[in-house]
This record gives structure tokens, sequence and C-alpha cells, in this order.
């Protein structure tokens, strides 16, 4: 009987070396890329992301050691429920391990859920809810490119730095709008600025001008949209009408990528300042990446900060997947190990990832060009400051994330 | 009015046989589905909104009242049920409870202003109603504006049924489903429903007969409603959140949509094509930026070629009413 004990848990130990040499060598992985394919986020998202995840497969050299890596496309239409099933579906039929991109926050946080129920693992650059890696934190979650925080915080600061120190805000009349505004205005009185007043626009408004003229006479120095998507684009349209910069205002969009100020045009969108992680024009390494980028893509745009934080992060989790020697599919180990090792790519330089989910790097300030200084098509962006990543991101004490608290 | 649902609706003798059958193979197939290869996440998605079209329908197909406002039931009974889940910690029973008397009472308040009205007013009286819900729900604090409700807690259903197994699931969505279809079913046939149909051809004869119309209108409105309600209630544990997408006027399009494809004043023409609109969306997703174009082809040859919709085709060929 104990001979039969002993050999039995002898070929189960077998069984279980042989299981686990089976997992070490199983060299394949599956990327999904969920985005909006055709709606109000395709041109910041949409097939350039997807192109951003088969160039970092290209990239990562890991078809050269064997791996067979795919990449599967969703559009969530920006629907949560169709985010959720599609992911759901991918992880329990298609067996994809990889989330990535998901812009717009009830998608991004509604798979946020899943991927954490399911084991997966979760890199999101397109959603800007800094609840990612705040109250809603999970560890299978790494929040990659940029945040509302850090678009707030960074702005706020920076302008206040290069002189502008009085702000007036139009505010997009909802939870996003107020935590905009709340954001930025803290970033502007921790550094000396004032903030002199605020209008709030209701969400969707057409006409800007009763709202462009309060911010006019107020004089404040700076003219802080805390608004997003066609609100933004509105306001900002208007106050070009309305000479806002003429006049010697400053006007500074909270959330804009480069996809917007190609579609304003540098007429309109002179002058305005924002706060981005990536620009393609900032050195070699993000040049190169975006060349190649801009030649493949179909309507030779250039990647906006979501596309390139789309290839930043699978180059990590590949990079994580090769040093681990193959993919044991556990998605709370992966992410570990992500958290564990430093960052160096091309696109964000070396960073870093905080225990919370949040991944590091620099923010730059940036001011649109005027038409005659900009050199060709896409050269749109002057640096106005650089705000280095131990400060462009929530600080890790003032981080709501339940994870943190194990320690 | 009457010149949408003249065309429409067809109108030939009604056999309780025929749509016993027809009740019957649905159920045994919508029985089936979890032992087939199809995603059960898929059907139960599918399933709530063929609940919400059903008590859309009732009210368009057998009413002839075009509500473009129900994605206010849809949104308000999911908001509420998921704030009684995840924030007071109720059981799924209570909470589905909680979302549907949520959705009736809001629609009997919204029913007593916009039955007052017909054809095109009524249905700009519920969008207008449905877009001022939206707002509200979009500042106040419990909805979480555009993050949603997430991570909502799917619970035990009366002790007994671990929701978080999908199997489970399916099966109490299904029964929660046929419940609601049923109650639908038995409202079309009895004396009120009969009264409706006399409302939907000529409301003024109706009242010379005698009928109360605003009542059975406004009966109809809150039956349909709370009905919609429920399917948004079911929705909160299959999506496993509430989000302003529900609520948005797009919802109430898509509702309306989903009837039409189907077939309009049909039994199952709603079921149908709730199937058929929701395999659009999540299996053509895979399409990425062609989605759109996708479906927009597939609503222009549908208005093209069968304006009865699926069902409504099918119950005209063979002369039958479904």
């Amino acid at each position: 009987m104990k001979k039969v004990v002993s050999t039995s848990l002898l070929g189960f130990a077998l069984m279980m070396s042989a299981s686990s040499l089976a997992f070490a060598q199983d060299k394949t992985a599956k990327i999904g890329v969920l985005n909006d394919q055709s709606g109000l986020y395709a041109d910041v998202t949409g097939v350039g992301s997807t192109l951003a995840a088969q160039m970092a497969v290209e990239d990562s050299g890991l078809a050269a050691k064997g791996w067979k890596i795919e990449v599967v496309v969703g559009d969530h239409q920006n629907k949560p429920d169709i985010g959720v099933n599609i992911v759901r579906q991918w992880f329990d039929r298609d067996k994809v391990d990889v989330i990535v991109d998901v812009p717009t926050s009830s998608v991004g946080l509604a798979v946020n859920n899943v991927v954490k129920e399911k084991n997966g693992v979760y890199l999101n650059s397109g959603s800007g809810t800094s609840d990612l890696s705040n109250a809603q934190c999970s560890p299978n979650t790494i929040h990659w490119a940029y945040d509302t925080y850090q678009l707030a915080n960074g702005t706020g600061s920076a302008m206040v730095k290069s002189g502008g120190d009085t702000w007036f805000f139009l505010t997009a009349d909802y939870a996003f709008g107020s935590a905009l505004e709340r954001d930025t205005t803290n970033a502007v009185t921790a550094m000396g600025g004032k903030v002199l007043g605020s209008v709030r626009p209701p969400l969707n408004t057409a006409d800007f001008s009763s709202f462009l003229l309060q911010a006019q006479t107020s004089k404040a120095k700076v003219i802080g949209l805390a608004n997003a998507g066609g609100d933004t684009i509105n306001s900002i349209k208007q106050a070009s009408e309305f000479g806002i910069i003429k006049g010697g205002q400053k006007l500074a969009g909270l959330l804009m990528f480069i996809s917007d100020v190609h579609a304003l045009g540098l007429p309109v969108a002179q002058g305005l300042s924002f706060t981005e992680t990536f620009y393609w024009d900032l050195n070699d390494g993000t040049r190169s990446f975006s060349k190649r980028f801009q030649e493949r893509m179909k309507n030779k745009a250039m990647p906006t900060t979501v596309q390139a934080g789309v290839y930043s992060s699978l180059i990590h989790y590949f990079k994580t997947l090769d040093a681990m020697g193959g993919n044991s599919h556990d998605g709370l180990k992966i992410v570990d190990k992500m958290k564990a090792t430093p960052t160096d790519d091309i696109i964000f330089g070396k960073g870093t990832i905080q225990p919370n989910g949040r991944k590091l790097h620099p923010a730059y300030l940036f001011e649109v060009k005027k038409p005659e200084e900009s050199k060709g098509p896409w050269d749109y962006y002057k640096l106005v400051a650089t705000i280095p990543a131990d400060q462009a991101f929530t600080p890790l004490d003032k981080s709501a994330c339940p994870l943190l608290k194990k320690t | 009015m009457t010149t949408i649902t003249e065309n429409a609706i067809p109108s030939p003798r009604r056999t309780v046989k025929d749509e016993m059958v027809a009740f019957a193979i649905m159920t045994a197939l919508l029985l089936v589905v979890p032992l087939t290869g199809v995603y059960p996440f898929f059907v139960m998605q599918a399933l709530c909104f063929a609940l919400l079209a059903c008590a859309f329908n009732l009210l368009i197909g057998y009413g002839g009242l075009l509500s473009f406002g129900h994605a206010m039931f849809l949104g308000t009974a999911g908001y509420c049920t998921a704030h009684a889940l995840k924030v007071w910690g109720l059981t799924p029973e209570l909470g589905i409870v909680v979302g549907v008397a949520a959705a009736a009472a809001l629609s009997v308040v919204t029913g007593l202003i916009a039955i007052r009205r017909q054809g095109i007013y009524f249905a700009m009286i519920t969008l207008a109603l449905s877009q001022l819900l939206y707002f509200v729900y979009l500042q106040t604090p419990f909805t979480h504006g555009e993050d949603g409700i997430q991570g909502i807690p799917q619970g035990t259903l009366f002790g007994l049924f671990n929701l978080s197994k999908p199997i489970t699931l399916y099966y109490v969505v299904l029964a929660g489903f046929t419940l609601g279809f049923l109650i639908i079913y038995r409202a079309i046939n009895s004396p009120f429903g009969e009264v409706l149909k006399a409302i939907r051809e000529n409301e003024p004869r109706a009242v010379s007969l005698g009928y109360k119309t605003d009542q059975y209108k406004l009966l109809a409105y809150i039956l349909s409603g709370t009905l919609a309600g429920f399917a948004g209630a079911l929705k909160v544990f299959v999506a496993q959140n509430a989000s302003l997408t529900d609520v948005h006027w797009s919802m109430s399009g898509e509702i309306v949509l989903i009837t039409l494809v189907g077939g309009l004043g049909t039994l199952f023409g709603p079921v149908v094509g709730a199937f058929v609109i929701i395999a659009m969306q999540q299996y053509l997703a895979g399409f990425g930026q062609w989605v759109t174009v996708i479906q927009g082809v597939i609503f222009v040859v549908c208005v093209l070629t069968f304006r009865r919709g699926v069902i409504g085709e099918i119950a005209h060929y063979f002369k039958r009413s479904l």
C-alpha cells in the first residue's frame, strides 16, 4: 500500500514537473486590441493602435526566438456592455492573454473588472480616468500612457511656472469636468497662482460665446478648458473667432491629442497649450518610431500618445515574457514581474511602474506653433517645459489604491 | 401615427395554436443554448434586449404609441439595481425589486405627462423626458458620471442560485425573460389588449364606444416601462456595470431599430430583432472600423426588402400571426 502511494506520488511529481516544463516552453501569446474603431476616439486610438501593436510584435524580436504571437482586434463602439462581452469572450474562448488600449473611461473601468476576474493582463493606454490606478486599481492592470490627474496637474503647474499665474475655467458641467478643474486648481494654487473664476457650460454646448466673453473679461492670463471631445473643439474654434489668444490670453486644453490639433489646423489651434507624455518629434527614438508608423498608416497620420503607449506597453510586456522564458498565462505573476522590471523604450525613455499600477514617465507642456513657425505637416508643437516623471503623476501617498495598504 | 402603423402591422386572423407552437420552439431553443457552442453571455445580453424590445413593442405595436424614451426605464432600473447591490449590499432579488419599482414609478410620472399627446408629439415628449433624465444621471454623484457603476457583485439569488456561475445566470435570465414575455402575451390576449388595439386603429371610435382611452394608454405605458425596467435590472447581472450608454437617446433608437428589424406588432419579432442586432454588434466587432458601415448596409437592405421585419414577413408569407 505504502509503495503504491509513494509510486503514485512520484508519478504525480513527475507529471507536475512535466507540466511545469510544458508551461515554461509555452511560447505563445495573444494580444487583444480593444478600442473605438469608428467613433469619437477612432483617430486617437482606432487602427493606429492596432498598427502600434503589430509593430511592437515585430520589434520585440520574439518571433526569431520561436514565439508565436497573435493580435486580435475588437471595436467596443464606446459601449461598456459590448466591451465587457468581447473581453469575456476573448478570455474564455480565444485564450487572449493581454488586453491593450481601451479608451472611454466607462469601458476602460468595466474591462478592468473582467480582466481581474479572468486573471489576465490589462495594459490601458486609452482611458484617462485616474481611478484605474487609484480607487479602482487592480493587481492585473497597468495604466500606461497618461491620466487626467497628470494632464491637469502638469498643465496647471507648468503654466504657472512659465508665467500664467491667473486662471479662469471653462468647465464642462459634469463629474469629469469638475475633476479636471479641481486637479488643475490644486496644482495652480500650489504653485502660487490664482483662480479668478469659472463658468460651467452644459455638456455638448454649441454656442460658447457668452462663456468665452466672461472668460475674456476676467482678464485671467490663462483660460483652462476643462472639457473633452466636441466641447473642446468647439470652444477652441470659437475662442479663435473671438481673438482670445491674439488678445494676449492663453488657452490651456486639459485633454488634447495631436489628432485634435491636426483636425483643427494650425490657424485655429495656434497658441494653445496642453500637456502630453509623447510627441513624435521629441528625440531620435520617437522620430524613428513615428516615421515608420506614419509610412504604414493609410492616412499618413503621426502616432498619438495613446497609440505610442500601446506600442511601449507591449514592448515591456514582451520583454518580461522573454525574461520569464515562456508564457505562464498567469496574469498576476506577469504583471508583478512587469512592475518589478524598470521600463526602457524608445517612446517614453526610462521609466518605472508603481505598485498601484501607474506607469511613470516624464510629461511635457507643449504650445501649438503659429502657422509660419511650422516647417511642414505634423510639425505642430513647441516644447515649453518638461515635468519629471516623479512629479508628473499622482503621488503614492495620495493614491487611494487598496493594493498599497497590503504592506 | 396611423401612417406608420397601417402598412407595417399585419392583421390576419390570430390563432393561439401558432403562437403556442412558436413559443414552444423558442423556449426549447433557448433552453438548449448552453449545451451548444454559442457563447452564453451573448445570448443573455440578447435576451435582456429582447425583453426590452418586447416591452417597447407592447406600446407601439399594440397601442400605437411610439416611445422614443424607453432607454430611461432601462437605465433607471439599471442604476437603481446596481446601486442597491453595490452600495446597499442588497440580495439580487431585492435589487431587482428596487430597480423595477423605480422604473414603475418613473413610468407613472412620465406616463401621466406623455399620454396627453399622440403621434410625433408623444414621441418627442418621451424623448425630452429621457434626455432630461440623462442629464440628471450625468450629474448625480451616485451614478459616477461617465465612469458608470462598475464591478457590481452578482450575489446569490434567493440564497440558492449562485449568479456568478454563467450557466446559473443564464437560466435565471432566461426565466426572467420568459416571465416578462408571458406577461406581455397575457396582456395582448386579454380584453385589455383588444381595447388597446382598438385605440391603435381608431382612437375617436374607441372613445365613442365609451372606453376611457387615456386610462388604457397609461396602463399600457406603465406596463411597458416596468417591463423595460425589469430588462434593465436583469442586464445589470449580465454586464456587471451600469453606465450612461443605457440612458442615452441612441439606446432608445436602438430599441426602435430592434423592433423594426424583427417586426413591429408581432409577438416574436422583437426577440428575433434583438438577436440580430446584438449579434451584429458583437460579431462584427472584429471587423474594426467597418462595423458601422456593415450595420448601415444591413439596415438599408432591411428597409428595402422586408419592411415588415423578419417575423412580420414570415407571418405575412404564411398568412399567420406570430
